[in-house]
């Protein structure tokens, strides 16, 4: 009997098969959890006991790495993601700015989601593009020079 | 014909992926024979996205390109036109060693590496014992361009040292550093330098086997070094017999998640074993007990990617270039708010002053400049009064500084120096491992102390001098140890920033 897609079962059994394929490698644990939020967009805690048996770790340990990391989430993000940067290099030309009339476009702090559930707003500590910033990353895609037009230009499109 | 256009991240956050496809559509209703080439980055990034057309062995650029511009760019008649891009100003002055190929070539094509001197370092590696390799190393002066300076022969010869069956050579391709990008750069603009220096270490070394280990917030090095890897290990770069020596070494790219105490490097060790990102007390030294308690050498990108040269030109030919201790070329990041924002790779030894107003034209917004931070988020804020520094490891570390990776963020002068010492201390607070107390503790209180310096209480000025210097003292890593370098050098050196409130309140 094969258990409904998402269902707890279902999740244990697609960790496994993840696992199966990672296990072979030298400290696979960050290499499994990177593809179980590829599929699911987050690490779903039913995978979490099956993770500890497999790798013959304690539930605590797999709970205490997943969670050391930004980027694993135990809950889904909305179906498009913003991130802005707010490092220095991005701070000497305004990310401050930016940074406060995104949150108040989206009615959000950093790292949660706007009230109509379309977009998770989340703050990145460099991408790299510092000699073109304010920076930012939309749904994985790399925005430079991001000024307010540019910043309202990608918040109506995510929404729209 | 051929046009380049950059498929850097930079230059992709800037259009190039749109520039990129307007140049198939228009050479298309043309009828033109054109080859596109998704190259690297020039480094000039306030020209990306910078096309480059070839005609008759001559590339002519053109920047920065819109689609819109694309018509006349083909056509000839394009006002963007630069004329040969190795005549411009920029890029004219520079010393490119270790980025030689960086934009010149088709990143993921082995055959133009080759043509362009790529492989000459490992064929003569591996012509050559061990203890040779690490010597030429140890030669060239060459030192940790990660940011700690470490001369990278004697980490080589550690290693090399150490008894052991299994041996690694891990790359830190964790660039966290605000206004640092020349390690994505060469990444994503020359990916098989960064193999054949992993390779050469790998082999002087007697380690086999090798990790990238790449941030998360890279996506376009991690697509670019992964696809390098497969193509080096299918042309016999990587394997079980390198270039046919019979020497075995192969490597792997790992993605990190997002933790920026992951660039230190026993906390990176950690996270690739698949733990939590905890830095480790040292000794014992990763060069012996690094990887799975493994003799492991841990360099940074720069550092490993300047290897091919220092092994195909000599160890005499690269430290010629530099000052002092300070060897060979080095990557400068002209970033933050500047007019010509880059990477400029120059000998060690142009004052901080010559960089930040010569090279990179003074401020992006035309006000003056108030501050530069070398190094990243832990690195110092250096005023203009200190623009005659030159840029060396030994000179920065005489001003209470340190050159880190190189980068350079430009500040002009609307920036609050309070807020950008409390900025330090919240990140800090942000990424701590949360292993050693002066960090985890000391930067939540750092931040508390500036609030209250920022509400006029002077009296707790004292109390962070106090603070950094129990943060510098008594930190296990960088991330706490060096958070006082930009928190200190901002009191010491713009007050005035921190007493505006204390003035008011007294009036």
């Amino acid at each position: 009997m094969t258990a409904a897609p998402g269902t707890d079962d279902a999740i244990a059994r697609r960790t496994d098969e993840i696992i199966s394929g990672l296990i072979g490698l030298e400290g696979p644990l960050l290499l499994i959890f990177h593809a179980l939020q590829a599929e699911y967009g987050h690490v779903p805690a039913a995978a979490l006991p099956r993770i500890a048996e497999r790798l013959n770790i304690s539930r605590a340990e797999v709970h205490g790495v997943m969670s050391f990391y930004h980027d694993f989430r135990s809950h889904p993000a909305a179906a498009h993601v913003v991130k802005l940067c707010r490092a220095e290099a991005c701070q000497s030309l305004g990310a401050d700015q930016l940074a406060e009339r995104a949150q108040e476009k989206l009615g959000t702090g950093f790292h949660g989601t706007s009230a109509d559930g379309k977009v998770t707003l989340e703050a990145v500590y460099c991408l790299g593009l510092c000699a073109c910033g304010p920076a930012a990353m939309v749904d994985g895609k790399v925005v430079g020079r991001v000024d307010e037009a540019r910043l309202d230009q990608i918040l109506k499109e995510v929404r729209a | 014909m051929k046009v380049y256009v950059p498929r850097d991240a930079a230059a992709r956050a800037l259009g190039a992926d749109e520039v990129a496809a307007a140049v198939l559509r228009e050479a298309k209703a043309r009828g033109l024979d054109v080859t596109l080439v998704r190259n690297g980055s020039r480094g000039m990034v306030w020209l990306e996205p910078l096309v480059e057309v070839e005609t008759g062995g001559k590339r002519t650029g053109f920047g920065p390109v819109t689609a819109a511009d694309v018509a006349g760019v083909l056509d000839g008649t394009s006002k963007k036109a630069l004329g040969p891009v190795e005549e411009l100003p920029f890029f004219k002055g520079q010393t490119r060693l270790t980025f030689a190929r960086v934009g010149l070539i088709d990143p993921l094509s082995l055959a133009e590496y080759q043509a362009h001197g790529g492989l000459e370092g490992l064929r003569k590696a591996l012509g050559l014992t061990g203890e040779a390799v690490v010597k030429e190393v140890t030669d060239s002066g060459l030192r940790g361009r990660g940011g700690a300076g470490f001369p990278t022969g004697i980490k080589w010869e550690t290693v090399r040292k150490a008894p052991g069956p299994q041996k690694y050579v891990v790359c830190n391709a964790d660039e966290g550093d605000s206004g640092t990008f020349a390690d994505r750069m060469l990444m994503e603009g020359d990916p098989f330098c960064l193999i054949e220096g992993m390779a050469i270490s790998g082999i002087a070394v007697e380690a086999s086997k090798g990790y990238i280990y790449i941030r998360s917030e890279y996506p376009d090095a991690i697509e670019v070094m992964s696809a390098a890897c497969d193509i080096a290990r299918k042309e016999g770069v990587l394997g079980a017999s390198v270039l046919g020596s019979g020497k075995a070494f192969d490597m792997e790219v790992r993605v990190g998640a997002g933790a920026y105490v992951c660039g230190e490097e026993t906390s990176l060790l950690n996270s690739l074993e698949g733990k939590r990102g905890i830095v480790r007390a040292k000794p014992p030294l990763p060069a012996l007990q690094g990887l799975f308690g493994k003799p492991t050498v841990v360099n940074n990108v720069i550092s490993i990617a300047s290897v091919p040269v220092v092994m195909a030109k000599g160890a005499a030919f690269y430290k010629d270039f530099g000052l002092g201790r300070s060897r060979g070329t080095i990557p400068l990041q002209i970033a933050g708010n500047v007019k010509y924002g880059g990477l400029y790779e120059t000998a060690f030894g142009l004052t901080l002053g010559e960089i930040v107003e010569k090279i990179g034209g003074g401020t992006h917004s035309g006000r003056p400049v108030k501050a530069v931070q070398v190094g990243g988020p832990l690195g110092a804020y250096l005023p203009v009064a200190q623009f005659d520094t030159p840029f060396g490891y030994e000179e920065f570390d005489a001003k209470g500084a340190l050159i880190g990776h190189a980068g350079l963020v430009v500040f002009d002068d609307s920036a609050d120096m309070r807020k950008m010492a409390r900025f330090a201390m919240e990140f800090c607070a942000i990424e701590s491992c949360g292993k050693c107390t002066p960090c985890r503790i000391g930067a939540v209180r750092g931040v508390e102390t500036i609030d209250r310096i920022g509400r006029g209480d002077v009296v707790a000025i004292p109390l962070l001098t106090d603070l950094c210097e129990t943060m510098k003292d008594g930190s296990l890593c960088a991330l706490g140890g060096f958070t006082p370098f930009p928190v200190m050098s901002a009191l010491r050196h713009f007050p005035e920033d921190f007493t505006a409130n204390a003035k008011e309140a007294a009036e």
